[in-house]
């Protein structure tokens, strides 16, 4: 297939999977809020850019992040540097978490929480210190989470266990972390992996399975964005206990 | 030319976003590993890709989308549209809300479809499995769970029941699920928690919730209004580990119904 017969089927995977939000806007907007459209050249130039945008990203995803994950997981297996992979996993958690957009505003509005109900003092510096404080709580968290599923992964442990455990934790954690911070944790896990970092990290662990031996990619390459929507909850959690 | 210079600045905003992931690869690659990927040029235009197709995609999002579905969040959960005038009761019934759970299983399921993480890591499945697993749908089952969990999440902030109570009864349900499940397909299913909510459903999941705390009496907008994206993680592991078991038990029923046949003279 030609280059340009490729990118036309993104396209139409692209607006395709447009599809049900348009149909959902249109449906609310039309029969139950009874209000015209605002705008509709606006929408559909902006529909036009998502589509576009759409098919890009994922040639992009094809052509760069994953074979990049790919061979990063290959060159790290075959070195054998089990500290340098760990490191590397650590700095992948951290780097991209630290300075997500979605985690920006979610550690903003929750130092807010915490200046409104007299929790931390109500001036802009301990509200910005607290915001701060709370992304690198969450970034760590991230961090560490990488690192033990590397490490999972290399082992071959089942990840059920984990992941239940760590449910466990969670649970017992909320009933000791103050109840403003229990619904600010609960989301973190779910606003930490973002775009650019799942493919990154799918690829990663998927090559790592498949260089070791003994290792299945599906049973064991999956799992690394499990573990980094699991430790910002704990580690919130946490953090709303000791401060 | 107000939509180049937007398209310019989210060009900007996403190359700000992608450096310290680009400075950690380069640093790893280069001082670490030491040694260049065989295909670096094709990964370089890879990136750019990503970084284009990012962009415009948050354009177009912020264009069409985000404006439209924040402004029906707040008009379905105006005073107005839910009791039909400008005083709210003072004890509203969870059924008024009817639209509001419509409209928020309707917008996670579409927005979910939509995500472009959730297409990476479709994608990867589908590869790994050798064609087994199907991408399409797996995303669909993804998509059932988000509207699931996002409706149940604003019954919540309707009735105001506490939080935690969902989520782990949420957690019991998924390890009930996982004893049952095959065991090649947890991982997979684990992970599709994590990857629903990002660049699409957050805004306007967020937007939903904000706008339904501040509708209803005696609801804190800033700690009631946190918590659909917990659903949004939680009940994907649900529908994922039971779309793929149910595939399995049909897949087993079928060989064994064939067995029997067989097995008749």
């Amino acid at each position: 297939m030609s280059q340009v017969q490729r990118f036309f089927r993104l396209l139409l995977d692209a607006a395709r999977d447009l599809l049900p939000i348009v149909a959902v806007i249109f449906v609310f907007q039309v029969a139950v809020i009874r209000q015209p459209f605002p705008d509709l050249a606006g929408i559909l130039t902006g529909l036009a850019l998502v589509v576009l945008g759409l098919a890009l990203f994922v040639q992009g995803l094809e052509l760069g992040l994953f074979p990049l994950g790919e061979s990063m997981a290959q060159a790290f297996a075959r070195k054998g540097n089990l500290t340098a992979l760990l490191v590397f996993a650590f700095c992948l958690g951290f780097g991209t978490t630290v300075a997500e957009p979605a985690l920006i505003a979610v550690a903003d509005k929750a130092a807010a929480v915490a200046g409104g109900d007299g929790h931390i003092a109500d001036t802009d510096a301990a509200r910005q210190s607290y915001a701060f404080n709370l992304r690198v709580t969450v970034a760590l968290s991230v961090g560490f989470a990488l690192v033990l599923g590397v490490f999972r992964i290399l082992k071959g442990w089942p990840i059920h266990y984990m992941i239940i455990g760590g449910y466990v934790l969670v649970v017992v954690l909320t009933n000791f972390a103050p109840d403003e911070i229990v619904g600010i944790a609960y989301d973190s896990g779910g606003v930490t992996t973002s775009t650019i970092t799942v493919p990154l990290v799918a690829a990663l662990g998927v090559g790592l399975a498949s260089r070791i031996r003994g290792r299945n990619p599906l049973m064991d390459g999956f799992g690394l964005v499990a573990f980094a929507s699991l430790t910002p909850m704990i580690f919130v959690l946490v953090f709303g206990m000791v401060t | 030319m107000a939509l180049l210079e937007h398209i310019s600045d989210t060009v900007l905003g996403t190359i700000f976003d992608i450096l310290p992931i680009a400075a950690i690869l380069l640093f790893f690659q280069f001082l670490v590993i030491r040694e260049k990927p065989v295909n670096l040029a094709q990964i370089a235009w890879g990136f750019l890709y990503v970084l284009m197709g990012l962009s415009l995609f948050l354009v177009g999002l912020e264009q069409a989308l985000f404006p439209i579905g924040e402004t029906m969040a707040r008009q379905l959960t105006s005073t107005q549209f839910l009791y039909g005038s400008d005083v709210a009761p003072t004890a509203p019934h969870w059924q008024d809300f009817i639209w509001v759970y419509v409209f928020a299983a309707a917008i996670g399921f579409a927005t979910t479809v939509a995500e472009p993480a959730l297409i990476a890591v479709s994608v990867k499945a589908n590869e790994v499995s050798g064609g087994a697993l199907n991408a399409w749908g797996l995303r669909v089952a993804v998509a059932v769970g988000v509207a699931v969990g996002v409706a149940v999440g604003t019954f919540r902030i309707v009735t105001g029941t506490p939080l935690p109570l969902y989520i782990m009864a949420g957690y019991v349900v998924v390890m009930l699920q996982t004893l049952r499940a095959p065991r090649g397909i947890v991982p997979l299913a684990y992970d599709s928690g994590g990857v629903t909510t990002s660049t699409v459903t957050v805004p306007v999941v967020t937007a939903l919730g904000l706008g339904l705390a501040s509708a209803i009496p005696g609801r804190s907008v800033l700690i009631d209004g946190f918590g659909l994206i917990a659903f949004a993680s939680v009940f994907p592991i649900m529908s994922v580990l039971g779309y793929t078991t149910a595939a399995a038990w049909r897949r087993r029923r079928k060989a064994a119904s064939k067995r029997d046949e067989e097995s008749q003279p």
